[in-house]
């Protein structure tokens, strides 16, 4: 009894590696936690997509729970989310901001005029400057912010209507029931 | 040698081109010329993320070169600029991990293994030991000690 045991030690200490590993390949490298969460989004004064004279700062986008969405028209998958951010808007359970990334404004606008316009105000990130500030390593990137600025979660990759549903829209009802 | 010293050459190669791409970062004073590679040979760029910011050519990882060059010539000293970073990007941005309760076991676990394993081994070597001293009786040991003593006889008798 007692050598069987001895003998099970390597075995057990396998299965514990192969736990780890196992779950490691189900992981997602590109899901950094970020650490803005519980923080207010950065300051900033930026035009918008639309029109270069216009100054938007993140005082404007207060009152509001919203989603912000980094996009661009150089980014594959930011196309491959957009109809889902298009539905999305038209449901009219929240609003969507979009923070236009290191993009042209013309391409930005033919995208919008083609593909739809699921925002509610598009802030035009030219340099990337904010994108920094809010920690933005790829697009597509989504916020989601109170109406007090603060942040609450963070989701790097496409949106997908199963994403909103179960994780998103919990948190926006929890936002919203307490004011 | 003719394939060894083509690999070589593309060795050469690439490390020319870093440092092509760092020549554009130019400070007056040495140290914190120093500094600057210190900083970006330290942060991992978030979109290849086995490279250094140093080491990538994706555009964030040019961004923010840029931006902390700005923020050196601005007189910022690398601790700022390690905050800096850490804040919008997390800890993941650092190839070296901070010290604190949630790396302990990426830091000490090692040591605890290396102790484990020191322990496990240390208890096995003296088992042995113990159960080899056992095997003797006082019986076996005369007649050990009788062979030897045959085997020096004969040998001395050989010469």
């Amino acid at each position: 009894m007692k050598s069987y045991l001895r003998y099970s030690i390597p075995l057990v200490i396998f299965a514990v590696i192969a736990g780890f590993l196992y779950k490691g390949l189900g992981m997602n490298p590109r899901e950094i936690p970020s650490p803005l969460i519980g923080k207010s989004i950065p300051t900033f004064s930026l035009p918008s997509v639309e029109q270069a004279e216009t100054t938007i700062t993140e005082k404007d986008l207060l009152g509001n729970v919203y989603l912000l969405n980094v996009w661009a028209t150089w980014c594959a998958s930011c196309r491959a989310e957009h109809e889902t951010l298009v539905q999305l808007s038209r449901s009219g359970k929240i609003d969507i901001v979009g923070l236009n990334w290191k993009d042209e404004r013309d391409k930005a606008e033919v995208w919008l005029r083609q593909l739809g316009n699921p925002y509610t105000v598009n802030i035009f990130d030219k340099k990337g400057r904010t994108a920094i500030d809010l920690g933005v390593y790829g697009a597509p990137e989504t916020f989601l912010v109170d109406s007090q600025g603060i942040i609450h979660y963070k989701h790097a990759g496409p949106v997908t209507m199963e994403l909103i549903n179960e994780t998103i829209m919990p948190i926006v009802e929890q936002l919203k029931s307490k004011g | 040698m003719r394939k060894l010293f083509f690999v070589l050459s593309l060795l050469f190669l690439f490390q020319s081109a870093t440092a092509a791409t760092l020549a554009e970062y130019s400070f007056q004073d040495p140290q914190q010329s120093e500094d600057f590679r210190d900083i970006i040979e330290e942060m991992r760029c978030l979109v290849c993320q086995n490279e250094s910011l140093a080491g990538s050519n994706a555009e964030l990882a040019v961004d923010l070169r840029n931006e902390i060059y700005d923020m050196m010539k601005a007189g910022q000293g690398k601790d700022q600029i390690i905050d800096f970073m850490v804040a919008r990007y997390g800890d993941f941005v650092l190839y070296s991990p901070p010290v604190k309760p949630s790396t302990y076991p990426l830091w000490f676990g090692p040591v605890l293994f290396f102790v484990i394993g020191a322990v496990v081994l240390l208890s096995i070597l003296r088992k042995k030991n113990r159960s080899r001293e056992a095997e003797l009786s006082a019986e076996e040991q005369q007649r050990l000690d009788n062979i030897l003593k045959q085997s020096t006889d004969s040998r001395n008798a050989d010469q």
